[in-house]
């Protein structure tokens, strides 16, 4: 019926947005090394937001791309290479993980042995919470995430140039032991990260909800990259409205995940009312309400209500504002979770957040922008993507 | 008791077809004839069969949405007027009305009472259970399970008339045709 193979999907002239996207990011470093010269201290916690905002996204494209070959999917083949390119950006993330390393004293309180010294709870723990086993940790981390994804980049990438059935078979051998350390990776990268923050307080569940945010955003900023290139006028035919239906109902479901995580974490605090593990939310019901009000409606109860029927799923103007604006709830919903260790009111040096954002985000953004523009947009030698491109949900 | 009499003098014919896109070109034409009382039988699910066969929207949803915010709802007040109405005890000093300790409760029976709504609505909705139809008394029909794809057009379908349906069956491809009644 179709013949892809005649067509190269590349994108033509669009290589501009890639330009704007590193002056943004200029600008935005701008703003940093301002940032990092006026208020030390905020600008690390700004840095940590906003790379763990792109951070995640990142891992959330990884764990898209694996469960894609683990479960032999059809129906996602026209996004694969969305996916793997969105997953690719940890390559350039693991760079900007250096900036964090160089501000360990500045965010994490357990660093600093005249404090661990004097704190019995720290000082359990600093078998664990030390400077050289936290660098190596993150080594280990980021090394196994790109060790992960330029495997399967590569091998999708060899597939371009000539399809062999091992390479499929190679990314599903890749990806079912890739899941296991994910998830390992991740739990510890969210405990390390973001958890010891607080390092009195501790949460099973963390790494989850971590995690679920994660898979989130990165479906949302997927549906958003698809619908604005479809508005560009690419890939019209190939990824269709029955396509925008599943991610939208992946776009609901893990709403739902994120929200289920995020009250069960918050619900069994409640429930055993020990003061060490609910001063996290009392900090954050006293000084941040209105972010925590705006996380549980925006994040779970709008997405959830708007989400549900058909109708929006398969509206394309409401899937573009709901993926922009679930990715905004993800952002306030990391802000939420890393601010109040540094400060006890929230939007206080706003400007340095805004401004970490726009310099991790353009520069992450010009580096995914240059992988979209040197391959092709779909996997063009997948035997399935004919399959694909026809998905038909009813 | 509509239903009762109806059945007693229901009339089917059955036509069979080569495979499956020669069922989703049957089905579209006997759509076009503007038959409605008529079904599609295959060894698999076929995609595009409901667009094929004129099938609107089921309303099951709203149903399903209905008696879900029922037992939100319900679920809520039921736990709110036990512990904080009806039979007032303090645990762990939490306050009466506490919505965290009554949400696990809401949800439970939200989901549980979408469920049942979902199984008896579709049910009552496909008209089911019934004890017979009288597709099962051909016996050319028992390859559905296996490798037959087949049209049939009840006769309570007011575009219904025997020999035109069965010679629209005919038009379309359909072979084997047959007329079954209870």
């Amino acid at each position: 019926m179709m013949d892809f193979r005649e067509n190269t999907f590349r994108l033509s002239s669009d290589r501009n947005f890639g330009k704007a996207a590193l002056m943004v990011g200029f600008v935005g470093l701008a703003g940093c090394i301002a940032g990092f010269a006026i208020d030390r201290d905020h600008f690390f916690f700004s840095y940590l937001t906003a790379y763990a905002f792109w951070l995640t996204i990142g891992l959330g494209g990884l764990f898209f791309t694996m469960l894609h070959h683990l479960t032999n999917a059809t129906w996602s083949v026209v996004l694969r290479r969305f996916s793997e390119n969105v997953m690719m950006v940890l390559l350039f993330l693991a760079i900007l993980f250096i900036p964090i390393i160089a501000g360990i004293g500045n965010l994490y309180h357990w660093s600093h042995h005249e404090i661990v010294a004097g704190d019995p709870v720290l000082k359990e723990k600093s078998l664990y919470l030390n400077t050289g086993f936290f660098i190596i940790r993150a080594v280990i981390y980021v090394g196994i995430w790109l060790f992960l994804a330029r495997g399967l980049y590569k091998t999708s990438l060899a597939q371009d140039k000539g399809y062999a059935e091992s390479q499929t078979e190679r990314m599903k051998k890749l990806s079912a032991p890739g899941m296991l350390l994910f998830a390992f990776t991740v739990t510890f990268a969210a405990f390390d990260w973001l958890m010891s923050l607080d390092a009195h307080w501790y949460s099973t569940a963390f790494g989850v909800y971590i995690f679920s945010g994660s898979l989130l955003s990165a479906l949302a900023f997927i549906t958003l990259v698809t619908i604005l290139l479809r508005q560009k006028g690419y890939l019209a035919d190939l990824i269709t409205l029955e396509h925008y239906h599943d991610l939208g109902k992946l776009l609901f479901a893990f709403t739902v995940f994120w929200g289920y995580i995020a009250f069960a974490q918050y619900f069994l605090i409640w429930y055993a009312n020990i003061p060490e593990e609910t001063i996290w939310y009392r900090v954050r019901w006293l000084g941040y309400r209105p972010l925590t009000l705006l996380i549980v409606f925006g994040h779970f109860v709008i997405p959830f209500v708007v989400l549900i029927s058909r109708g929006a799923k398969r509206n394309l103007t409401v899937m573009k504002i709901m993926a922009v604006w679930l990715l905004f709830m993800h952002w306030v919903d990391l802000y939420w979770v890393v601010m109040p260790s540094h400060s006890d009111r929230p939007l206080v040096g706003l400007w340095i957040d805004i401004a970490a954002m726009l310099g991790i985000g353009g520069l992450t953004l010009w580096f995914f922008w240059r992988r979209m523009a040197s391959q092709p947009l779909v996997p063009v030698n997948d035997p399935r993507l004919t399959a694909s491109a026809q998905l038909i949900s009813d | 008791m509509r239903m009762a009499k109806k059945e007693t003098k229901m009339q089917v014919i059955l036509a069979q077809f080569d495979g499956a896109e020669a069922l989703l070109d049957a089905a579209r034409g006997v759509r076009d004839a503007g038959y409605r009382k008529f079904d599609c039988h295959s060894p698999y699910p076929i995609h595009g069969m409901n667009s094929a066969m004129g099938v609107t929207r089921s309303y099951l949803g709203f149903i399903v949405g209905t008696v879900a915010a029922i037992g939100l709802l319900g679920a809520f007040y039921m736990q709110y007027w036990m512990s904080a109405v009806d039979y007032k005890v303090i645990i762990s000093g939490k306050p009466f009305n506490s919505f965290q300790a009554f949400l696990p409760v809401v949800f439970a029976l939200t989901v549980l009472l979408s469920a049942f709504a979902a199984f008896i609505g579709s049910m009552m909705l496909n008209r089911l259970p019934r004890h017979n139809h009288p597709l099962f008394s051909s016996a050319n029909f028992e390859r559905v399970t296996d490798d037959g794809f087949f049209i049939s057009v009840e006769s309570g379908d007011p575009k219904y008339e025997l020999k035109k349906t069965r010679e629209l069956l005919q038009s379309l491809g359909g072979v084997n045709v047959e007329v079954l009644e209870t």
